[in-house]
């Protein structure tokens, strides 16, 4: 390890790691466990996430007869999407872009008021990763005893506790992409074909991928994927405001930096010394093995970890806590100029994101809402696009695609409003009433129909008049409709 | 590679040892795992030579331990999709026509394998949509010269119209003018009258009784006293709007003069039947279908 660096940090002049390189050699960080708020919360919301991501397959969510009764599953080869009561078609793909777009605005206000909380909590690299850390911790011990262990020679016991470590850490991540799979079929199906090696050659591709991603991402990779592979703190870096709460050390409080013993000396003889007693704590436990005094920097994901190694060695030198804590430089400053503390959750960026996130989550709602269950899509044929027939009447074909998004079959009647005496044919379907033709519409599927309209409109003025087609279901009610045009040769 | 010990005194780094007028290069070796994936692509690569066909000999070339061959590949891909297209198009071989068109399954399938078909083999003269083209029937109007059933259009399709083939429609329109069986007045005399059938202006001078006549001795042997046409023989419907060749007085006095006799070739010998089958559907369900 490094030894502490013993510098003043200054507001004017920000610290860059000026004498590192683009791409520093890996250096093996051995981040030293911590108990403490931000560590139970990331805890609680590792529990939260890896349960939802691991159970979510098995939840099931009965959706009556030849529907599958998983709660969530990407039916590729069925091309249907289910997430609870909603069942999205590939047409209805917008949704996802909607739920992108709101994830993307909910990620800039997290950011806007507590910096990357994201990266910090809920990053699957860092939650993974921070699995991956507790194995190894249970397994190879704390930071001490690994750090011990690497500067030995190897011994039996130890290549032991390495195998070991290695075998839990590939058993979560071979688990982790048989999760990914199950939600692209049903899952205990699935389970039973995988077991007994029934299963589509692409389920063991796929999770043989994740096994290996997840394995090298959060065994080996670690820190160097947030560094130097994630865009987010690039883009973090250019969307953060000087009022966001970042994980900040105090640095008008912790400076001038002194030994406990020291700065009993110093302060007895009426000088001024920082709080911070360079114990290196907070730089022992953090993950990324930064040092969270060198001020705001990329490396830094701001997991709170820091807080709490500086909060329990605060407490223990009967000092006040909070040393390093969510804050931001225009609190350091103000301090230092001897005003009072001041926090702006509220304002003009984030009452931005705050009404674009209502925006997007009101029209998705509304959308999902006033969705249709029966709808239709109508195609002009454009080769010809209209036919005289032997009588002189016009005739127009159009190709018109029916939904019908309910699991039971149904019949419907087609309504035309277009040009005077219009009469519908469909082809092959023998009409009951002559200018109404009823079809059958199967469940959950789509009906392709080739429709024909004549009409007595020969040498009118107009070239193309408005149509539009209605369906409605005879049993339910429901009425779709759409337009197109009918025009003249 | 050569180890040399000369040190480059300003960055303390070894150098490769050449030197060009006093400037030397560092050596700065490449990170190993970009050696190693350069090396195992070459061990790739030899690898490749050996399994696939690679290098190109005299007359020939080194063919791999497999023989693969993309085109052999293909030949077995499309092979295989033959047959799995066979079964499904079996289904249309063994229903009826009528059957085919009243299940939307049978009928998307008909139409699809009738629509690729139309493209490879009718578009040149029917156009891509069916449209048709001066003296090629439009297929989407309810027009028909040899009928408009699922059946009769099956019938043409097999055998076509004057092509030759045994149990090809036959029919003439004779040629009135070069034959001298009518003269130039008489013939314009019943192109006016033939235009008035179906509504369209006639000539000031245009004699409607000799029309009439002229008519009844000579033309309504085939289209019929009521100039309705035959679809036994061919023969136009001459009373209604569509005009295979044309209306206009000039184009009836050459069909008239020369008659026509446009010739639709047979398909039964050069499709399967199951695909002519998929065809009549198809064209059927162009809108023409009667």
């Amino acid at each position: 390890m490094k030894p502490a660096v013993n510098k003043t940090v200054s507001l004017d002049e920000p610290v860059i790691d000026e004498d590192g390189p683009l791409y520093a050699a890996h250096r093996k960080v051995y981040p030293q466990s911590v108990r403490g708020t931000f560590r139970t919360i990331k805890w609680r919301l590792m529990v939260v996430c890896l349960g939802i991501y691991y159970l979510l397959p098995f939840v099931r969510w009965h959706r009556g007869l030849g529907a599958p009764d998983q709660a969530v599953l990407l039916d590729f080869p069925n091309r249907r999407f289910y997430f609870f009561f909603i069942e999205l078609w590939p047409q209805e793909l917008y949704y996802f872009t909607g739920l992108l777009v709101l994830a993307a605005m909910v990620l800039f206000l997290m950011n806007a008021l507590g910096g990357r909380i994201w990266c910090g909590y809920l990053c699957p690299q860092t939650v993974w990763t921070d699995l991956f850390y507790a194995v190894e911790r249970w397994v190879e011990g704390d930071r001490r005893e690994r750090l011990k262990a690497a500067a030995r020679q190897m011994t039996a016991g130890r290549a032991a506790k390495c195998v070991a470590k290695h075998a839990i850490w590939l058993m979560i991540a071979w688990w982790t992409g048989g999760a990914w799979v199950l939600y692209f079929a049903d899952a205990p199906t699935l389970v039973h074909d995988l077991a007994t090696f029934q299963a589509p050659a692409i389920a063991y591709i796929w999770i043989g991928i994740l096994t290996a991603s997840t394995y090298l991402l959060a065994g080996y990779m670690r820190e160097q994927v947030c560094v130097y592979m994630c865009p987010w703190p690039r883009i973090q870096a250019a969307l953060t405001d000087e009022w966001a709460l970042n994980v900040t050390y105090k640095c008008d409080r912790g400076e001038q930096r002194c030994s406990l013993k020291k700065s009993f000396d110093l302060r007895a003889r009426g000088e001024r010394v920082g709080d911070c007693i360079d114990c290196n704590q907070c730089a022992a436990v953090c993950p990324t093995g930064i040092d969270i005094r060198n001020g705001a920097q990329l490396g830094c994901i701001q997991c709170g970890l820091c807080i709490d190694a500086c909060n329990a060695v605060m407490k223990k030198i009967g000092r006040k806590t909070g040393l390093i804590g969510y804050d931001n430089d225009i609190n350091i400053r103000r301090r230092m100029d001897g005003k009072p503390e001041l926090f702006k959750p509220v304002r003009p960026r984030t009452l931005v994101y705050a009404f674009l996130i209502t925006v997007i989550c009101a029209v998705m709602v509304y959308e999902l809402l006033s969705r249709t269950l029966l709808d239709l899509s109508v195609l002009h044929d454009r080769n010809p696009m209209a036919v005289r027939l032997s009588d002189g009447s016009i005739r127009n074909a159009y190709t018109v695609r029916l939904l019908n998004r309910r699991d039971f079959d149904r019949v419907i009647a087609i309504d035309i409003d277009g040009p005077p005496k219009t009469s519908v044919h469909v082809v092959g379907a023998d009409s009951v009433t002559v200018d109404r033709p009823m079809i059958v519409l199967a469940h959950d599927t789509t009906t392709e129909l080739r429709v024909l309209l004549t009409a007595p409109v020969d040498g009118m003025a107009e070239r193309s008049m408005p149509v539009r087609f209605r369906v409605t279901d005879l049993g339910l009610g429901e009425v779709a409709s759409a337009s197109d045009h009918f025009v003249l040769p | 590679m050569t180890e040399h010990n000369d040190i480059d005194h300003i960055s303390g780094r070894s150098t490769t040892g050449h030197e060009w007028d006093g400037i030397k290069e560092l050596n700065t070796p490449l990170p190993r795992w970009w050696i190693l994936s350069f090396y195992a692509t070459i061990l790739w690569a030899m690898g490749y030579w050996v399994v696939y066909p690679a290098w190109p000999l005299l007359s020939s070339y080194t063919t791999g331990v497999f023989d693969y061959s993309t085109r052999a590949s293909v030949v077995n891909d499309l092979a295989g999709l033959e047959k799995l297209r066979g079964e499904k198009m079996a289904v249309l071989g063994k229903a009826s026509l009528t059957e085919i068109e009243k299940d939307p399954a049978l009928l998307g399938l008909a139409r699809a394998r009738g629509r690729t078909v139309f493209a490879d083999n009718c578009a040149p003269c029917h156009g891509s949509g069916g449209a048709g083209a001066k003296g090629y029937p439009n297929l989407n109007d309810d027009d028909w010269l040899w009928g408009g059933s699922l059946d009769q259009i099956l019938q043409t399709i097999q055998f076509g119209a004057r092509s030759g083939h045994a149990q090809a429609h036959e029919g003439q329109m004779l040629a009135f003018g070069r034959d001298g069986i009518l003269t130039k007045t008489e013939i314009v005399t019943v192109a006016n009258y033939v235009r008035s059938l179906s509504g369209l202006t006639t000539a000031a001078e245009f004699d409607a009784a000799a029309g009439t006549r002229i008519f009844a001795e000579n033309c309504a042997v085939c289209h019929g006293e009521n100039a309705k046409g035959n679809q036994a023989l061919g023969a136009p419907n001459l009373t209604d709007r569509i005009w295979l060749y044309g209306s206009d007085e000039d184009t009836l006095v050459e069909t008239i003069s020369y008659g026509r006799a446009g010739i639709m070739p047979a398909w039964s010998g050069r499709l399967d039947p199951i695909t002519v089958r998929a065809l009549a559907v198809y064209v059927h369900s162009l809108g023409g279908g009667q």
